[in-house]
């Protein structure tokens, strides 16, 4: 590289840095007031904008995150003048009953929609454009218009209030934009990478499991992070499926449930926010190195 | 073993039989193992971690089980016919679940949008005359238009421009995982936040809203912005922009990461600069992701509803479809209404999917 | 990898055996249970739970509440999924309705009928039956005509309680003429917003109309845009659309939740100086105003307009109705309507109770008691209106049509509107 380039490379760095911080400065507002909001008491949360904590006003407390993760410590005096005290549920069962819902509610699907990303994209089959075309579709319609013939087949098959039932739901409502997303990744892995093996007469099957599913990480990478926070984040296919008893509650429900029949504590959710982002968050950073590594690009060169 | 098997040797009629039902019985064996392993997870009432174990290696495991199995066994078929089934082993499983929880629910809903409120009674096309008439729907369509225009032009553009830019800075991971942050936000929450933005307090007020702050900083007068006609779409648009633009990033980026850098270290030393090397390189050989996530991000405007519907509940002329197709089978239990919206819905997606398939047929398999 | 098929299939077949085998010596002795299903949660769901514990331990039948925010949703694709509850509280008349209308509710028996005409006034039971055919039984309600005030501040002020319409208008030009703004009104709610508007119009038609016009125009025999209707909307528009009465004019209406618009009476100095709202409003106040209720909280009815009507109280609550048919769910049904199944909420407070035989002293202060007591001596109690309508309008084109008012709509053309969307 000449000197040249090089001192264009280093303004070129600069500018790029100046644009990036901006970018991430303006999407991390809503979530430092967030952050910000969720350790102030509740009447400053109503009067004062949270910027004016750096002013040096108001309190701080962790009073928000010790409801929301304890349950709610509701004090009374009855009529006789007694001071009672009522101490909420934690939320370790929730947390348990979400990870039970959502891990394989990610990787199912997944397997699933591979195998028929690769099917789609690869083999030749009668009715295979209208097949796509119609998992196209299917990605536009509302699962509300599923909720209740689903729910009917299962009270049928005794499916209503099981986590297989729950799986099921998730791998159907994920499905579609997970072939949908996966095929636009498998089918642009060059041809040659498998023409050979297919000239072999490999078993697709082999084809599949050896170079398909290895050369698809970043993408698989991608769309699990997506389908774990859906799955994550979900209220509604939980609550009609497996209920909202609180043997089976997951984490969401909790938080929905704790800001009182009116939402007047909506203070809590800022809190409750955060607590339910720590494991999504981790996922990604977990997943990160697989989908910023591009895999991709040593199998094209050549 | 299997290239041997393969080939195709005469055999018995008795052998052929026998093979047929060899492989009939692993298939009902697998499934009756895996009915068992639902039948003590149904009923079961062990300590809850251990079933949460069990239940995912149970339900993991099964699907790949099942896989294999179904590989397994239409390998033992003749060669004309195993590769007649192959491309059904993939595509199967996902084409019977799609057709179980989504296809004839939809096929359902077209029919029930023909019926009255309860499902009673015909009445024709009167649930689309509704849909197409009610000013409120009128309303939604053009609102609809406007989210995916500018919902989508905004999250892709600003996806693009980051995953670009992010691929030139040492900092990559941490930035990334501040623009991907908000899509980890469950919305109950991101509602809480995007309320102190835009919350409005009269005028001589401390305002909490932080829009407002910054107005009556500069001695401007503190806004209504969810009233404001036009605008409060456009409000409500830069939240669905701020939550999917880390969806963008991620997919455009990992797309970005299988650009050759030889191709791009030719056109360094040609001479290119970054902007051109960006636009006659890299986004020609990316483009079939940004339709990707183009269709996606569409397909989430279309469908968009808990931003507006805790927001403004519609109002003030911010009402979107899919909110009026919740309201109309949950709220007013109109099932024919909700019904005929779901299928507007399909609709209107036909020329997203008409390019997708144009892309598709481009593309050829084995 | 064939390797690690053959010990996965091992260890699907042999692990859940092991468990199986286990299973069947925990497994108790079958409880009788009973399923109910509400809207209501968190606190309100502890209360509840705590209510019906004598009921458990007398009966030996565990009683599982499950409460969701998204109980509307949930309860109709239960039910037409074929999946109900034993029992459901049900917040809207109307959705008992539509449920009874299709045969999915079991009428009550003569036992339950009973009870119910002993302990309720005859109001309730008609609230809770469709076509003649009573189905549900009340537990707890809320009354909602009723306006709050900082006692505090108004004592400073020498404000004192107005008994007719006028004398209210007429305080409401003295607190302005002192520099202060009578009224705090919020009727943002998400998803629900303007049902604070919809109350007020109703609160007003009872005292301007009259109970009989009230049921006409609930069950259409009037058109929604009668003139009995427009006056109401007249009447609170002199209050709601002049800047001067209320804290922050339309646009702060418009924006302001509910929960958080009684809070500004008791900031310092007060910016707001009265609160129309229903019973359970205490709970939004700040935590040192709820410590402290009698002292610092004064509640007066909304006052009389036309003195012909008297002072009517409007109110909701939710109605158990029974989907499943068990004698353990008769059982816990007839329990709920007697008063044993209210008093240990009573005493807990934030609840009111419909039962005519009540002890007024379970309710824990002067505030409560006195509500309860207006609800139980009401000449005219009525049901929210809104929530009686067919959904299209009681929770759809009433409450946007409010916000479309209060936006500045032309009141003729929304009420028109209102009307055309009425489901024929």
């Amino acid at each position: 590289m000449t000197s040249l380039a090089r001192k264009r490379q280093n303004r070129w760095n600069v500018v790029v840095n100046i644009v990036l911080i901006v970018l991430v400065i303006v999407w991390s507002i809503p979530i430092i007031g967030l952050l910000i909001s969720s350790v102030r008491p509740q009447d400053d949360v109503l009067n004062t904008g949270w910027w004016t904590v750096f002013k040096g006003d108001g309190d701080f407390t962790l009073n928000n995150y010790r409801r929301v993760l304890g349950g709610r410590q509701a004090t009374f005096t009855d009529a006789e003048g007694n001071v009672l005290r009522a101490s909420g549920d934690n939320l370790s069962q929730a947390f348990i009953n979400s990870f039970t819902v959502t891990v394989p509610s990610v990787i199912i699907p997944i397997l699933i929609a591979a195998a028929a990303a690769f099917g789609f994209a690869w083999m030749v089959f009668p009715g295979r454009k209208l097949f796509f075309t119609i998992v196209v579709a299917l990605l536009v319609v509302p699962l509300q218009i599923a909720l209740i013939p689903i729910l009917r087949d299962y009270m049928k098959i005794g499916l209503t209030g099981s986590y297989l039932g729950i799986w099921l739901a998730h791998t159907g409502f994920g499905l579609p934009l997970g072939i949908y997303l996966l095929y636009n990744y498998i089918s642009t892995i060059p041809r040659d990478v498998f023409e050979s093996a297919f000239l072999d007469g490999a078993r697709p099957m082999v084809i599949f499991v050896r170079l398909v599913l290895p050369l698809s990480v970043p993408a698989i990478a991608s769309l699990g992070i997506f389908q774990f926070l859906w799955v994550w984040n979900d209220l509604l296919v939980a609550l009609v499926f497996l209920g909202g008893t609180s043997d089976v509650a997951v984490l969401t429900q909790r938080l929905a449930n704790m800001v009182g029949s009116r939402g007047q504590d909506w203070h809590l959710l800022t809190a409750g926010a955060f607590v339910v982002m720590i494991v999504p968050i981790l996922v990604f950073f977990f997943l990160q190195r697989y989908f910023v590594q591009g895999l991709m690009a040593g199998s094209v060169k050549g | 073993m299997t290239t041997i098997e393969r080939q195709d040797k005469p055999t018995s009629s008795l052998i052929k039989l026998g093979r047929i039902a060899f492989s009939v019985l692993v298939l009902v064996g697998v499934l009756f193992v895996l009915w068992v392993g639902f039948i003590f997870l149904r009923d079961s009432n062990a300590s809850q971690g251990i079933i949460a174990i069990i239940a995912i290696v149970w339900g993991v495991g099964g699907i790949a089980l099942l896989f294999w199995v179904a590989d397994w066994v239409v390998n033992r078929t003749s060669t004309a016919t195993a590769k007649r089934l192959q491309p059904f082993i993939f595509v199967g499983p996902a084409l019977i679940i799609l057709a179980w929880y989504l296809f004839i629910p939809t096929v359902r809903s077209l029919y029930l949008s023909f019926f009255d409120a309860q499902s009673k009674n015909f009445v024709g096309l009167a649930n689309y005359v509704f849909a197409f008439t009610d000013s409120k729907m009128r309303e939604s369509f053009t609102n609809n238009l406007l989210w995916l225009v500018i919902g989508t032009g905004g999250a892709v553009g600003f996806g693009l421009i980051i995953a670009l830019l992010t691929d030139r800075v040492k900092m990559e991971k941490v930035f990334k995982s501040i623009i991907f942050m908000p899509m980890a936000i469950s919305f109950v929450g991101a509602g809480v936040i995007w309320r102190f933005i835009y919350s409005y307090k009269p005028a001589g007020e401390d305002q909490i809203g932080l829009l407002n702050a910054i107005v009556t900083f500069f001695g401007g007068e503190p806004q209504a912005w969810f009233t404001m006609p036009f605008w409060n779409n456009i409000f409500l648009i830069a939240i669905l922009v701020w939550l999917q633009t880390g969806y963008a990033m991620v997919i455009i980026s990992s797309a970005l990461k299988g650009v050759p850098s030889t191709i791009i270290e030719a056109g360094r030393i040609d001479g290119a600069g970054e902007f051109r090397i960006i636009r006659s390189i890299i986004i020609p050989f990316i483009a079939p992701t940004l339709v990707t996530v183009s269709t996606t991000i569409i397909i989430i405007t279309l469908k968009i509803f808990d931003i507006v519907f805790t927001m403004t509940n519609g109002n003030y002329g911010t009402e979107v479809i899919a909110s009026m197709q919740y309201k109309q089978m949950f709220r007013f239990y109109h099932y024919g209404r909700g019904s005929a919206i779901a299928i507007v819905l399909v609709l209107a997606v036909i020329p997203v999917m008409w390019y997708n398939l144009h892309q598709f047929s481009k593309r050829e398999g084995f | 990898m064939k390797k690690a098929v053959v010990v996965l299939l091992i260890a699907l077949v042999v692990l859940p055996s092991a468990f199986a085998a286990g299973q069947a010596d925990t497994k108790q002795a079958e409880k009788k249970v009973v399923q109910v299903f509400g809207a209501f949660v968190d606190e309100e769901l502890r209360r509840f739970e705590e209510a019906i514990v004598p009921f458990e331990e007398r009966t030996g039948i565990d009683v599982v509440y499950e409460g969701s925010k998204d109980f509307e949703t949930l309860i109709s694709v239960r039910v037409e999924g074929g999946n109900p509850p034993d029992i459901a509280a049900l917040p809207q008349p109307g959705l008992m309705y539509n449920f009874a209308s299709q045969g999915y509710l079991v009428p009550m028996w003569d036992s339950l009928l009973e009870a119910v005409d002993a302990n309720y006034a005859p109001v309730w039971k008609d609230l809770g039956s469709y076509d003649g055919v009573p189905y549900g039984v009340f537990h707890r309600v809320n009354a909602k005509s009723f306006v709050w005030y900082p006692k505090k501040a108004w004592a400073r002020e020498g404000y004192e309680v107005p008994t007719t319409w006028d004398e209210m208008i007429a305080l409401m030009d003295k607190m302005v003429a002192n520099g202060h703004t009578p009224w705090s009104i919020g009727i943002e709610a998400g998803g629900a917003t303007g049902w604070v508007g919809t109350d007020w119009v109703e609160d007003v038609m009872l005292r301007t109309a009259g109970p009989e016009v009230y049921d006409k125009w609930v069950n259409h025999e009037i058109p929604f845009n009668a003139p009995e209707v427009k006056e109401a909307f007249d009447i609170i528009g002199k209050i709601w659309l002049n800047p001067k009465y209320v804290y922050g004019g339309t646009n702060t209406i418009l924006t302001q939740s509910y929960t958080d618009s009684p809070r500004t009476m008791f900031e310092n100095p007060p910016r707001s100086w009265m609160h129309r709202q229903g019973n359970f409003v205490t709970s939004f106040l700040q935590d040192d105003i709820q410590a402290n209720l009698e002292e610092e909280v004064g509640v007066f009815p909304l006052p009389s307009i036309n003195e012909e009507f008297g002072i009517p109280i409007l109110g909701g609550g939710d109605q158990f109705v029974v989907f499943n048919d068990r004698p353990e769910v008769r059982e816990f049904m007839e329990f709920l309507a007697t008063w044993e199944s209210g008093e240990i909420w009573a005493k807990r407070g934030g609840a009111l109770f419909p039962y005519l035989n009540q002890d007024l002293n379970a309710y824990p202060n002067e505030i409560e008691r006195s509500l309860a007591e207006a609800l139980v001596n009401a000449k005219v109690f009525r049901f929210d209106a809104s929530d009686l309508m067919p959904g299209q309008v009681g929770a759809g084109s009433f409450w946007t049509g409010i916000v479309d008012w209060v936006n500045g709509k032309n009141l003729d053309t929304m009420l028109s509107d209102v009307q055309k969307s009425w489901p024929k």
